[in-house]
């Protein structure tokens, strides 16, 4: 099991340096959808272990992986897949129609990979140093991603990300270092004084009043980063100037990673510190990130920063089942995460396919394009179906289970304001969307003008495949329920 | 060492260190900000050095030594690099004026002194006395990035930043385990090496590095 723990962000790493080494051609390309479902079966073979054996480690203990962090492997190489293969395809059109380069394109796959194997350190990293350098690599990778095209906007986004990205993982590294200095004070040695499971095992010995200081940081840092409001600014502008591969990687399965982190951190503190007090940063941030993304989602004109503001939506979901923090809550969680993983990379990557169709990202020019474009049409309708919880895709079931764990944890106020909020939200999304897919031209201006684009076999591929998986884990939830369970009592108080 | 000189070498550097953050807000030209990081750089390897001559570490004066290059020399050397470039104004501007800068750092300053009296609590050296002056660096260092309309300026409060959480860790713990320090600083500097980057690709697209035209993504 070491081995294969060691070996797992080994894999994107190598397939990186073969695409920097050869340049970006059809085996490279493929190499990284290949090592992506190789981490995910990985995944696979870690989770029967832990189920069976308990957690593993390598490493001298530096790495380890239980129930939760096999979840996030295989989360990590689905979705990973997901935008690797849909990343072929993209790259192949703006390869043909001359809107990138072969030298664009290697970086692109360079840094594509680097950050899955940055991912998969975050998840099987058992300390917080090491984790929150994981975390910063990622930001450093995607940035350039995100200024991908390279024309003004994307220059703009890219800046913006760095700099609020940098302030956010800076302020969760201060966090990190009180952490370490509380934990030192208590009397553990310098080589575990980062290791979580150390902290969680003396969490009971640590200096509270210090400890808070220290977990307000983290909160503050890492929700940044998880695009929680009220630091969400960098969130709309970045995904919606990044390539859709890209934005189908930061939004499904990168955002996750920072609320990973916050799940982690949250067991220490409330064994420390009692449920108060992370639970308050959180149902703040939750209630906000809700607010936030409702009242720009009604308004919205552009409908890839629609679907950015859906992330903050469900982002600020799980805060608020982390906030509720009971089993259910927590299996919720993690199902929410995945669900929306799954939803929200297609949905980012049928944008890129709609925009290579349409040349336009106003929701208003898009009109009719279920009858024009059938399968764009298709896979944008039924990905923004799933985002707003419709049976029978998982959120559905997710969004459920954690309405109904706030009411039976006594914080039905905050379930109440967050139902409301989503029905405005549904409403939102149904209405930009059933306009884009069946709405006719409006009166007086011109029919929508489309390319000549038609979408390749291997941008189908996953799109449907993403699709298919949404469904089934919303249908039967029994492949993986055993490991949510475990993974949910990892982190439920 | 003795005692006595410990605390005041450690208290004159660290002071430093914060003493340097208030000249970045009140200074006029943009070179003599970057050249003021770099101090900065200096203060906070001096700080490392001074704790691991009096402590017996020879650990932590190798780690100065580095902190010392990468701070005061590297990092610096890519701001000047920016600054160099542009051939805009290189002046400071800002949203806020300058005596409202310094009320706000002010400000600031008791407020990490309010909010880490528990951290401080914990242990009576004179290390960790020191450390709210660290985590006043740090919000000296937000202020800056939300005031200052300049790509250049953010890049140097980037880096503020950074020192800051450098200082608490050295007085807090005397740094954290090698191999991470070596991660944050392999991360810190590819940071400040790719907001150069940018800062260049602003200035080719836009013609200048006012933050001011980057305004084309809103709702």
């Amino acid at each position: 099991m070491a081995t294969l723990i060691v070996l797992l962000p080994l894999i994107p790493a190598v397939v990186a340096a073969l695409v920097a080494i050869f340049g970006w051609n059809l085996a490279t390309a493929w190499a990284g959808p290949v090592a992506c479902l190789t981490t995910a079966g990985i995944g696979v073979v870690l989770a029967v272990h832990v189920l069976d054996h308990g957690p593993a480690s390598a490493f001298g203990g530096q790495l380890r992986v239980d129930a939760l962090s096999a979840l996030m492997i295989i989360f990590i190489g689905v979705v990973g897949s997901i935008s690797a293969v849909y990343g072929i395809a993209y790259l192949r059109t703006e390869l043909d129609n001359g809107s990138t380069t072969a030298r664009r394109a290697k970086l692109f796959g360079v840094l594509m990979q680097l950050t899955i194997a940055a991912m998969l350190v975050v998840v099987v990293a058992d300390n917080l140093g090491v984790l929150w350098v994981a975390i910063e690599t990622t930001t450093i990778a995607t940035v350039l991603l995100v200024g991908h095209r390279r024309d003004r906007a994307s220059v703009e986004a890219s800046w913006k990300y760095l700099v609020l990205g940098s302030v956010g993982v800076a302020t969760a590294l201060l966090g990190t270092v009180l952490v370490y200095f509380v934990s030192r004070h208590s009397g553990i040695d310098a080589s575990s004084a980062l290791r979580w499971s150390t902290l969680v095992e003396h969490a009971g010995a640590l200096d509270p009043g210090a400890l808070r200081v220290a977990m307000g940081f983290v909160v503050v840092g890492y929700g940044t980063k998880a695009g929680l409001a009220p630091v969400h600014s960098w969130i709309p502008d970045a995904y919606s100037q990044a390539p859709a591969p890209v934005a189908a990687l930061m939004s499904g399965v990168l955002s996750s990673m920072s609320m990973y982190a916050l799940l982690r951190l949250k067991v220490v503190a409330d064994i420390a510190l009692g449920a108060g007090f992370v639970r308050g940063l959180l149902l703040v941030a939750a209630l906000f990130s809700l607010v936030a993304a409702a009242s720009l989602m009604v308004t919205q004109r552009d409908y890839k920063r629609l679907l950015a503001y859906s992330s903050v939506e469900h982002m600020g979901l799980v805060a608020l089942a982390a906030a509720i923090g009971s089993p259910l809550a927590m299996s919720a969680a993690l199902l929410h995460l995945i669900g929306h993983g799954l939803a929200k990379s297609v949905a980012f990557c049928s944008s890129g396919e709609l925009l290579f169709a349409t040349g336009t990202t106003h929701i208003a020019r898009v009109r009719g394009l279920l009858y024009q474009r059938r399968f764009i049409g298709a896979t944008f309708g039924l990905s923004a179906l799933a985002l707003v919880a419709m049976p029978p895709f998982s959120i559905f079931a997710s969004e459920l289970a954690i309405l109904r764990a706030g009411i039976s944890d006594r914080l039905t106020w905050a379930i109440v304001i967050a139902a409301v909020l989503l029905l405005v939200i549904f409403g939102a999304v149904a209405v930009h969307s059933l306009n884009m897919l069946a709405g006719e031209d409006p009166p007086g201006a011109g029919h929508m003008e489309l390319t000549g684009h038609t979408s390749s076999i291997t941008a189908r591929i996953p799109l449907v495949g993403g699709l298919v998986l949404a469904a089934a884990i919303g249908i039967t939830i029994w492949p993986i329920s055993r490991l949510l369970d475990t993974a949910a009592k990892v982190l439920a108080r | 060492m003795s005692k006595t000189a410990f605390v005041q070498l450690l208290d004159l550097a660290a002071g430093l260190v914060l003493v340097i953050s208030f000249a970045a807000l009140w200074l006029r030209r943009l070179a003599t900000v970057a050249r003021m990081i770099a101090v900065q750089g200096l203060a906070l390897a001096a700080v490392a050095a001074v704790i691991g001559i009096y402590e017996h570490e020879s650990e932590l004066v190798g780690v100065a030594v580095l902190v010392g290059i990468l701070r005061a020399g590297v990092l610096p050397g890519l701001i000047r690099r920016a600054v160099r470039a542009g051939d805009e104004l290189r002046e400071v501007e800002s949203i806020i004026n300058v005596p409202a800068s310094l009320l706000a750092a002010s400000a600031l300053t008791l407020v990490s002194y309010a909010t880490t009296r528990d951290v401080v609590a914990l242990s009576p050296a004179p290390q960790v006395r020191a450390i709210p002056l660290g985590i006043a660096v740090v919000l000296i260092g937000m202020l800056m990035i939300v005031t200052r309309r300049k790509a250049v300026l953010q890049m140097m409060a980037v880096l503020m930043i950074d020192n800051g959480i450098a200082l608490v860790m050295f007085l807090g713990t005397s740094g954290v385990p090698l191999a991470i320090e070596l991660g944050i600083a392999s991360d810190v500097l590819l940071a400040v090496f790719i907001l150069q980057v940018l800062t260049n690709r602003i200035r080719t697209k836009f013609g200048g590095t006012d933050l001011d035209q980057l305004r084309a993504l809103r709702d």
